[in-house]
Protein backbone atom coordinates (compact mmCIF):
# COMPACT_ATOMS: atom_id res chain seq x y z
CA UNK A 1 0.00 0.00 0.00
CA UNK A 2 1.55 3.02 -1.08
CA UNK A 3 2.45 5.47 2.48
CA UNK A 4 1.54 2.95 4.63
CA UNK A 5 4.64 1.26 6.44
CA UNK A 6 5.69 -1.92 5.13
CA UNK A 7 5.11 -4.71 7.75
CA UNK A 8 8.37 -6.37 8.86
CA UNK A 9 8.95 -10.08 7.88
CA UNK A 10 10.09 -12.33 10.87
CA UNK A 11 11.51 -15.57 10.82
CA UNK A 12 12.03 -18.19 13.81
CA UNK A 13 14.33 -21.31 13.28
CA UNK A 14 15.01 -23.99 15.69
CA UNK A 15 18.51 -25.79 15.05
CA UNK A 16 19.72 -28.72 17.66
CA UNK A 17 17.19 -27.23 20.01
CA UNK A 18 14.49 -28.96 21.95
CA UNK A 19 11.77 -26.79 21.09
CA UNK A 20 11.12 -24.79 23.97
CA UNK A 21 12.62 -21.45 22.47
CA UNK A 22 10.24 -21.61 19.95
CA UNK A 23 7.48 -22.11 22.64
CA UNK A 24 8.52 -19.29 24.41
CA UNK A 25 8.02 -17.37 21.50
CA UNK A 26 4.54 -18.71 21.09
CA UNK A 27 4.20 -17.76 24.99
CA UNK A 28 3.60 -14.05 23.89
CA UNK A 29 -0.24 -15.20 24.19
CA UNK A 30 -2.48 -12.68 22.88
CA UNK A 31 -0.15 -10.51 22.51
CA UNK A 32 1.05 -12.62 18.88
CA UNK A 33 -1.84 -10.48 17.12
CA UNK A 34 0.42 -7.45 18.13
CA UNK A 35 3.06 -9.09 16.74
CA UNK A 36 1.06 -10.03 13.27
CA UNK A 37 -0.19 -6.56 12.99
CA UNK A 38 3.06 -5.03 12.91
CA UNK A 39 5.02 -8.04 11.19
CA UNK A 40 4.31 -10.96 8.72
CA UNK A 41 5.95 -14.60 9.69
CA UNK A 42 7.65 -15.82 6.42
CA UNK A 43 9.38 -18.83 8.27
CA UNK A 44 8.78 -20.83 11.50
CA UNK A 45 8.66 -24.34 10.98
CA UNK A 46 7.04 -25.32 14.48
CA UNK A 47 3.79 -22.85 13.37
CA UNK A 48 4.10 -22.84 9.42
CA UNK A 49 4.30 -24.94 6.50
CA UNK A 50 6.91 -23.30 4.55
CA UNK A 51 9.36 -25.44 2.98
CA UNK A 52 13.48 -24.47 3.00
CA UNK A 53 12.77 -24.07 -0.85
CA UNK A 54 10.72 -21.35 -0.28
CA UNK A 55 13.20 -19.66 2.16
CA UNK A 56 15.75 -20.11 -0.96
CA UNK A 57 13.82 -18.79 -3.29
CA UNK A 58 13.81 -15.55 -1.17
CA UNK A 59 15.87 -12.83 -2.30
CA UNK A 60 19.27 -12.17 0.19
CA UNK A 61 18.27 -10.12 3.13
CA UNK A 62 14.87 -10.29 3.04
CA UNK A 63 13.48 -11.41 6.18
CA UNK A 64 14.09 -8.18 8.98
CA UNK A 65 14.49 -10.26 11.38
CA UNK A 66 15.57 -13.58 12.57
CA UNK A 67 15.55 -15.68 15.65
CA UNK A 68 17.72 -18.50 15.41
CA UNK A 69 17.39 -21.21 18.62
CA UNK A 70 19.42 -24.12 18.92
CA UNK A 71 22.67 -25.11 18.86
CA UNK A 72 24.72 -26.40 15.07
CA UNK A 73 25.48 -30.09 15.97
CA UNK A 74 24.96 -31.33 12.44
CA UNK A 75 25.21 -30.39 8.58
CA UNK A 76 21.70 -29.49 8.60
CA UNK A 77 21.73 -26.83 11.10
CA UNK A 78 24.66 -25.24 9.16
CA UNK A 79 23.24 -25.10 6.46
CA UNK A 80 20.40 -23.13 7.75
CA UNK A 81 22.62 -21.02 9.60
CA UNK A 82 24.33 -20.19 6.21
CA UNK A 83 21.00 -19.54 4.39
CA UNK A 84 19.44 -17.61 6.93
CA UNK A 85 22.16 -15.66 7.90
CA UNK A 86 22.19 -14.62 3.82
CA UNK A 87 18.61 -14.01 3.97
CA UNK A 88 18.13 -11.89 7.11
CA UNK A 89 19.25 -8.46 7.67
CA UNK A 90 19.17 -8.90 11.42
CA UNK A 91 20.13 -12.41 12.87
CA UNK A 92 19.54 -12.99 16.23
CA UNK A 93 20.83 -15.67 18.35
CA UNK A 94 18.17 -16.98 20.44
CA UNK A 95 18.13 -18.69 23.34
CA UNK A 96 21.21 -20.46 24.90
CA UNK A 97 21.47 -23.28 22.73
CA UNK A 98 22.38 -21.05 19.94
CA UNK A 99 23.97 -18.26 22.57
CA UNK A 100 26.47 -20.38 23.64
CA UNK A 101 26.18 -24.22 22.92
CA UNK A 102 23.44 -25.21 25.59
CA UNK A 103 22.32 -28.47 26.80
CA UNK A 104 23.28 -30.07 23.71
CA UNK A 105 26.45 -28.62 23.86
CA UNK A 106 27.25 -31.12 26.43
CA UNK A 107 28.20 -33.54 24.24
CA UNK A 108 31.74 -31.67 23.53
CA UNK A 109 32.17 -34.02 26.96
CA UNK A 110 32.45 -36.66 24.20
CA UNK A 111 33.04 -37.61 20.99
CA UNK A 112 31.10 -38.31 17.87
CA UNK A 113 32.30 -42.40 18.12
CA UNK A 114 31.08 -42.59 21.74
CA UNK A 115 27.60 -40.81 21.30
CA UNK A 116 27.10 -43.56 18.36
CA UNK A 117 28.36 -46.69 20.25
CA UNK A 118 26.38 -45.79 23.01
CA UNK A 119 23.26 -44.67 21.06
CA UNK A 120 23.64 -47.75 18.75
CA UNK A 121 24.60 -50.50 20.64
CA UNK A 122 25.39 -49.91 23.99
CA UNK A 123 22.26 -48.56 25.53
CA UNK A 124 19.83 -50.58 27.78
CA UNK A 125 16.70 -50.25 24.86
CA UNK A 126 19.01 -50.55 22.11
CA UNK A 127 18.70 -54.13 19.84
CA UNK A 128 21.17 -53.96 16.99
CA UNK A 129 23.13 -57.00 16.41
CA UNK A 130 24.02 -56.11 13.07
CA UNK A 131 25.66 -52.96 14.43
CA UNK A 132 23.69 -50.82 11.82
CA UNK A 133 24.55 -46.75 12.17
CA UNK A 134 22.95 -44.14 10.16
CA UNK A 135 24.76 -43.32 7.11
CA UNK A 136 24.92 -39.71 5.77
CA UNK A 137 24.20 -41.57 2.05
CA UNK A 138 22.62 -44.55 1.09
CA UNK A 139 21.75 -46.01 -1.97
CA UNK A 140 18.33 -47.39 -2.54
CA UNK A 141 16.73 -49.24 -4.90
CA UNK A 142 14.90 -45.53 -5.68
CA UNK A 143 18.26 -43.86 -5.44
CA UNK A 144 20.59 -42.36 -3.27
CA UNK A 145 19.09 -41.11 0.40
CA UNK A 146 20.75 -38.62 2.01
CA UNK A 147 20.57 -37.46 5.98
CA UNK A 148 22.16 -34.60 7.41
CA UNK A 149 26.15 -35.37 8.45
CA UNK A 150 26.71 -35.72 12.31
CA UNK A 151 29.99 -33.28 13.33
CA UNK A 152 31.79 -34.47 16.00
CA UNK A 153 31.48 -30.72 17.70
CA UNK A 154 28.27 -29.03 18.96
CA UNK A 155 28.93 -24.95 17.95
CA UNK A 156 27.18 -22.09 19.31
CA UNK A 157 25.84 -20.12 15.95
CA UNK A 158 28.67 -17.47 16.01
CA UNK A 159 31.26 -20.11 15.93
CA UNK A 160 29.46 -20.96 12.82
CA UNK A 161 28.10 -17.41 11.34
CA UNK A 162 27.87 -13.56 12.12
CA UNK A 163 25.32 -12.80 14.55
CA UNK A 164 23.82 -9.68 15.17
CA UNK A 165 22.35 -9.87 18.42
CA UNK A 166 22.27 -12.60 21.01
CA UNK A 167 19.12 -12.89 23.40
CA UNK A 168 20.35 -15.58 26.15
CA UNK A 169 17.91 -17.83 28.45
CA UNK A 170 16.62 -21.53 28.06
CA UNK A 171 14.25 -20.10 27.38
CA UNK A 172 14.68 -16.54 26.75
CA UNK A 173 11.80 -14.88 29.02
CA UNK A 174 8.99 -13.87 26.60
CA UNK A 175 8.60 -10.62 28.42
CA UNK A 176 12.15 -9.74 27.27
CA UNK A 177 11.30 -10.85 23.37
CA UNK A 178 8.42 -8.41 23.75
CA UNK A 179 10.64 -5.51 24.77
CA UNK A 180 13.03 -6.64 22.20
CA UNK A 181 10.48 -7.02 19.09
CA UNK A 182 8.72 -3.67 20.40
CA UNK A 183 11.73 -1.63 20.56
CA UNK A 184 12.63 -2.83 16.87
CA UNK A 185 9.23 -1.99 15.38
CA UNK A 186 9.69 1.33 16.71
CA UNK A 187 12.54 2.02 15.34
CA UNK A 188 14.30 2.62 18.37
CA UNK A 189 18.24 1.73 17.99
CA UNK A 190 19.16 -1.17 19.58
CA UNK A 191 22.74 -1.32 21.45
CA UNK A 192 25.45 -1.93 19.41
CA UNK A 193 26.04 -5.17 17.06
CA UNK A 194 27.06 -7.96 18.86
CA UNK A 195 26.35 -7.44 21.63
CA UNK A 196 23.48 -9.34 23.87
CA UNK A 197 19.91 -7.90 24.41
CA UNK A 198 17.17 -8.56 26.44
CA UNK A 199 18.94 -8.95 29.53
CA UNK A 200 20.85 -7.06 32.03
CA UNK A 201 24.71 -6.39 31.80
CA UNK A 202 25.24 -6.96 35.72
CA UNK A 203 25.07 -10.40 37.62
CA UNK A 204 22.32 -12.29 39.38
CA UNK A 205 24.02 -11.48 42.40
CA UNK A 206 23.46 -7.63 42.28
CA UNK A 207 19.52 -7.81 42.63
CA UNK A 208 18.77 -10.85 43.32
CA UNK A 209 16.11 -10.98 45.98
CA UNK A 210 16.87 -13.25 48.59
CA UNK A 211 19.26 -11.88 51.74
CA UNK A 212 23.13 -11.93 51.45
CA UNK A 213 25.47 -10.89 53.79
CA UNK A 214 29.62 -10.63 53.95
CA UNK A 215 29.70 -13.60 56.30
CA UNK A 216 29.73 -16.25 53.20
CA UNK A 217 31.72 -19.16 54.98
CA UNK A 218 31.09 -22.61 53.84
CA UNK A 219 32.16 -25.78 55.10
CA UNK A 220 30.24 -27.95 53.25
CA UNK A 221 28.17 -28.04 50.00
CA UNK A 222 24.68 -29.16 49.73
CA UNK A 223 22.58 -30.51 46.67
CA UNK A 224 19.20 -28.49 46.89
CA UNK A 225 17.56 -31.65 48.61
CA UNK A 226 19.63 -32.05 51.47
CA UNK A 227 19.06 -29.00 53.17
CA UNK A 228 15.39 -27.11 54.54
CA UNK A 229 15.93 -24.19 52.65
CA UNK A 230 14.16 -21.09 54.30
CA UNK A 231 13.28 -19.27 51.14
CA UNK A 232 14.56 -16.45 52.12
CA UNK A 233 18.85 -16.25 52.61
CA UNK A 234 21.20 -16.49 49.77
CA UNK A 235 21.64 -19.91 48.33
CA UNK A 236 25.43 -19.78 48.46
CA UNK A 237 25.41 -18.69 51.93
CA UNK A 238 23.45 -21.69 52.87
CA UNK A 239 26.01 -23.90 51.61
CA UNK A 240 23.60 -24.45 47.76
CA UNK A 241 25.67 -24.15 44.50
CA UNK A 242 24.34 -20.77 42.57
CA UNK A 243 25.56 -20.16 39.48
CA UNK A 244 24.05 -16.40 40.25
CA UNK A 245 27.72 -14.79 40.98
CA UNK A 246 28.60 -15.88 37.40
CA UNK A 247 25.45 -15.48 35.57
CA UNK A 248 24.34 -12.16 33.49
CA UNK A 249 20.92 -11.24 35.26
CA UNK A 250 17.93 -10.04 33.59
CA UNK A 251 15.83 -12.94 33.67
CA UNK A 252 13.21 -12.08 36.58
CA UNK A 253 14.69 -14.52 38.80
CA UNK A 254 12.17 -17.52 37.69
CA UNK A 255 14.18 -20.65 39.59
CA UNK A 256 15.08 -18.58 42.55
CA UNK A 257 11.22 -17.47 42.91
CA UNK A 258 10.67 -20.80 42.48
CA UNK A 259 13.20 -21.58 45.39
CA UNK A 260 15.59 -23.55 43.30
CA UNK A 261 19.55 -22.27 42.62
CA UNK A 262 20.31 -20.40 39.43
CA UNK A 263 21.56 -22.97 36.83
CA UNK A 264 23.18 -20.12 34.89
CA UNK A 265 21.03 -20.39 31.38
CA UNK A 266 21.87 -16.50 30.84
CA UNK A 267 25.01 -17.29 30.39
CA UNK A 268 27.82 -14.99 31.56
CA UNK A 269 27.90 -11.29 32.90
CA UNK A 270 29.21 -8.92 30.66
CA UNK A 271 32.66 -8.46 31.44
CA UNK A 272 33.12 -12.41 32.44
CA UNK A 273 34.87 -14.27 29.52
CA UNK A 274 34.26 -17.40 30.99
CA UNK A 275 31.53 -18.57 33.74
CA UNK A 276 33.06 -21.50 35.17
CA UNK A 277 36.65 -19.89 36.20
CA UNK A 278 34.27 -16.90 37.45
CA UNK A 279 32.39 -19.60 39.21
CA UNK A 280 35.50 -21.56 40.69
CA UNK A 281 36.44 -18.04 41.73
CA UNK A 282 33.59 -17.09 43.79
CA UNK A 283 33.44 -20.85 45.47
CA UNK A 284 36.74 -20.49 46.39
CA UNK A 285 36.12 -17.29 47.69
CA UNK A 286 33.58 -18.76 50.38
CA UNK A 287 35.44 -22.13 51.52
CA UNK A 288 36.01 -21.53 55.08
CA UNK A 289 38.57 -23.90 55.17
CA UNK A 290 43.03 -23.60 55.07
CA UNK A 291 44.15 -27.21 55.10
CA UNK A 292 44.44 -29.07 51.72
CA UNK A 293 42.89 -32.19 52.90
CA UNK A 294 40.28 -29.86 54.40
CA UNK A 295 39.62 -28.46 51.30
CA UNK A 296 39.48 -31.20 49.19
CA UNK A 297 36.82 -33.05 51.50
CA UNK A 298 35.16 -29.53 50.96
CA UNK A 299 35.38 -29.73 47.36
CA UNK A 300 34.03 -33.28 47.17
CA UNK A 301 30.88 -31.93 47.39
CA UNK A 302 30.76 -30.69 43.97
CA UNK A 303 30.69 -33.97 41.81
CA UNK A 304 30.92 -32.71 38.35
CA UNK A 305 32.22 -29.20 38.64
CA UNK A 306 33.02 -28.88 34.68
CA UNK A 307 29.12 -29.98 34.00
CA UNK A 308 27.83 -27.68 36.71
CA UNK A 309 29.93 -24.43 35.91
CA UNK A 310 29.49 -25.15 31.76
CA UNK A 311 25.54 -26.80 32.11
CA UNK A 312 24.61 -23.79 29.28
CA UNK A 313 27.78 -22.69 27.75
CA UNK A 314 30.34 -25.47 27.36
CA UNK A 315 30.62 -25.07 23.51
CA UNK A 316 31.66 -21.31 24.30
CA UNK A 317 34.10 -21.59 26.93
CA UNK A 318 37.59 -21.23 27.13
CA UNK A 319 38.43 -25.14 27.15
CA UNK A 320 35.05 -25.84 24.53
CA UNK A 321 35.69 -29.23 24.64
CA UNK A 322 36.95 -32.28 26.36
CA UNK A 323 40.18 -33.48 24.98
CA UNK A 324 40.67 -36.26 23.23
CA UNK B 1 63.16 -31.93 17.18
CA UNK B 2 63.84 -32.08 20.87
CA UNK B 3 60.46 -30.64 22.89
CA UNK B 4 61.30 -27.64 24.81
CA UNK B 5 58.07 -27.24 26.86
CA UNK B 6 56.54 -23.51 27.80
CA UNK B 7 55.69 -23.31 30.88
CA UNK B 8 54.06 -20.02 32.17
CA UNK B 9 54.87 -19.49 36.04
CA UNK B 10 52.54 -16.70 37.96
CA UNK B 11 54.76 -15.40 40.89
CA UNK B 12 52.97 -13.24 43.61
CA UNK B 13 55.66 -9.95 44.03
CA UNK B 14 56.32 -10.22 47.85
CA UNK B 15 57.51 -13.90 48.46
CA UNK B 16 57.75 -15.87 45.02
CA UNK B 17 59.06 -13.20 42.79
CA UNK B 18 61.31 -12.05 45.50
CA UNK B 19 62.47 -15.82 45.40
CA UNK B 20 62.85 -16.11 41.55
CA UNK B 21 64.90 -12.39 41.71
CA UNK B 22 67.07 -14.49 44.39
CA UNK B 23 67.67 -17.36 42.30
CA UNK B 24 68.83 -14.49 39.63
CA UNK B 25 71.07 -12.40 41.38
CA UNK B 26 72.78 -15.31 43.13
CA UNK B 27 74.08 -16.76 39.55
CA UNK B 28 71.95 -19.77 40.02
CA UNK B 29 71.20 -21.77 37.08
CA UNK B 30 67.80 -23.28 36.05
CA UNK B 31 65.78 -24.26 32.83
CA UNK B 32 64.49 -21.58 30.93
CA UNK B 33 61.50 -23.07 29.48
CA UNK B 34 59.75 -20.46 31.98
CA UNK B 35 57.72 -17.50 31.41
CA UNK B 36 57.23 -15.52 35.03
CA UNK B 37 53.83 -13.19 35.19
CA UNK B 38 54.32 -11.47 38.03
CA UNK B 39 51.03 -10.62 39.83
CA UNK B 40 50.70 -8.97 43.05
CA UNK B 41 49.22 -12.12 45.37
CA UNK B 42 48.76 -15.68 44.58
CA UNK B 43 45.11 -14.82 45.44
CA UNK B 44 44.99 -12.50 42.23
CA UNK B 45 45.54 -15.55 39.83
CA UNK B 46 42.17 -16.36 38.33
CA UNK B 47 40.83 -19.39 37.27
CA UNK B 48 40.75 -17.70 33.56
CA UNK B 49 44.63 -17.11 34.08
CA UNK B 50 45.48 -20.42 34.18
CA UNK B 51 42.69 -21.62 31.36
CA UNK B 52 44.11 -19.18 29.10
CA UNK B 53 47.54 -19.91 29.65
CA UNK B 54 46.76 -23.55 28.28
CA UNK B 55 44.38 -22.77 25.42
CA UNK B 56 47.31 -20.23 24.15
CA UNK B 57 49.74 -23.07 24.12
CA UNK B 58 51.42 -23.33 27.51
CA UNK B 59 52.28 -26.91 28.35
CA UNK B 60 52.32 -26.41 31.83
CA UNK B 61 51.24 -23.62 34.34
CA UNK B 62 53.10 -23.34 37.52
CA UNK B 63 51.36 -20.73 40.56
CA UNK B 64 53.51 -19.74 43.31
CA UNK B 65 52.75 -17.83 46.11
CA UNK B 66 53.93 -17.10 49.73
CA UNK B 67 53.83 -19.76 52.59
CA UNK B 68 50.74 -20.86 54.54
CA UNK B 69 50.56 -17.99 57.12
CA UNK B 70 52.85 -15.20 55.24
CA UNK B 71 50.75 -13.83 53.04
CA UNK B 72 51.31 -9.87 52.25
CA UNK B 73 47.57 -9.74 52.06
CA UNK B 74 47.01 -12.36 55.45
CA UNK B 75 44.45 -14.79 53.10
CA UNK B 76 45.33 -14.44 49.07
CA UNK B 77 47.44 -17.56 49.08
CA UNK B 78 44.22 -19.78 50.83
CA UNK B 79 42.44 -18.61 48.34
CA UNK B 80 45.20 -19.45 45.57
CA UNK B 81 45.11 -23.05 47.60
CA UNK B 82 41.22 -23.31 47.03
CA UNK B 83 40.98 -22.12 43.53
CA UNK B 84 43.85 -24.56 42.91
CA UNK B 85 42.47 -27.41 44.41
CA UNK B 86 38.88 -27.05 42.28
CA UNK B 87 41.02 -26.12 38.76
CA UNK B 88 42.68 -29.50 39.54
CA UNK B 89 39.09 -30.75 39.50
CA UNK B 90 37.93 -29.16 36.70
CA UNK B 91 40.82 -29.83 34.26
CA UNK B 92 41.33 -34.09 34.64
CA UNK B 93 37.70 -33.63 33.65
CA UNK B 94 38.54 -32.19 30.46
CA UNK B 95 41.38 -34.09 29.67
CA UNK B 96 44.06 -32.26 30.98
CA UNK B 97 46.74 -34.01 33.35
CA UNK B 98 46.85 -32.79 36.27
CA UNK B 99 50.64 -32.63 36.77
CA UNK B 100 50.46 -30.13 34.16
CA UNK B 101 49.31 -27.24 36.94
CA UNK B 102 51.29 -27.48 39.71
CA UNK B 103 51.00 -25.23 42.99
CA UNK B 104 54.17 -24.70 45.16
CA UNK B 105 54.87 -22.01 47.83
CA UNK B 106 58.24 -19.93 47.91
CA UNK B 107 59.30 -17.16 49.97
CA UNK B 108 61.48 -14.06 49.14
CA UNK B 109 64.49 -16.51 50.80
CA UNK B 110 63.99 -19.28 48.71
CA UNK B 111 65.79 -18.84 45.49
CA UNK B 112 67.05 -22.24 45.63
CA UNK B 113 63.94 -24.13 45.87
CA UNK B 114 62.92 -21.77 42.92
CA UNK B 115 65.55 -22.77 40.60
CA UNK B 116 65.20 -26.58 41.87
CA UNK B 117 60.93 -26.01 41.31
CA UNK B 118 61.84 -25.41 37.94
CA UNK B 119 64.26 -27.88 36.79
CA UNK B 120 62.31 -30.59 38.27
CA UNK B 121 58.87 -28.92 36.97
CA UNK B 122 60.02 -28.93 33.41
CA UNK B 123 61.25 -32.74 33.57
CA UNK B 124 57.92 -32.91 34.40
CA UNK B 125 56.18 -31.20 31.59
CA UNK B 126 58.85 -32.92 28.88
CA UNK B 127 57.98 -36.08 29.94
CA UNK B 128 54.37 -35.48 29.68
CA UNK B 129 54.98 -34.16 26.35
CA UNK B 130 52.78 -31.32 24.64
CA UNK B 131 49.81 -30.32 25.54
CA UNK B 132 47.51 -30.77 23.25
CA UNK B 133 44.48 -28.54 24.56
CA UNK B 134 45.77 -25.71 21.81
CA UNK B 135 45.14 -28.05 18.47
CA UNK B 136 41.77 -29.45 20.07
CA UNK B 137 40.26 -26.01 20.73
CA UNK B 138 39.71 -26.09 17.10
CA UNK B 139 36.48 -27.16 15.86
CA UNK B 140 36.50 -29.99 14.05
CA UNK B 141 33.05 -31.33 12.31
Amino acid sequence: MEGSKPKLKLAVYWASACGGCCVSVLDVHEKLFDVIAAADLVFWPIALDIKYEDVVKMPDSQIDVTLFNGAVRNSENEHMAKLLRKKSRILVAYGSCSHLGGIPGLANFSTKEEIFRRVYQESESTINPENIKPLPEYEAKEGILNIPVFYNDVCSLSQVVDVDYFIPGCPPQTERLLEVFVAIVSGAELTSEGSVIGAEAKAQCEECIRKKTENKRIKKFYRPWEINDDGVTCFMEQGVLCMGPSTRAGCGYRCIKGNAPCRGCYGPASGVNDPGAKMMSAIASIIDEKEPEDISRVLEDIVDPAGLFYRFSLPASLIRRKLL
Amino acid sequence: MEFKPRIIAFLCNWCSYTGADLAGTSRMEYKSNVRTVRVMCSGRIEPTFVLEAFIKGADGVLVCGCHPGDCHYQEGNYRCLRRFLLLQKYIVQMGIETERLKLEWISASEGKQFAELVNSFTETITELGPCKIKDAMKIST
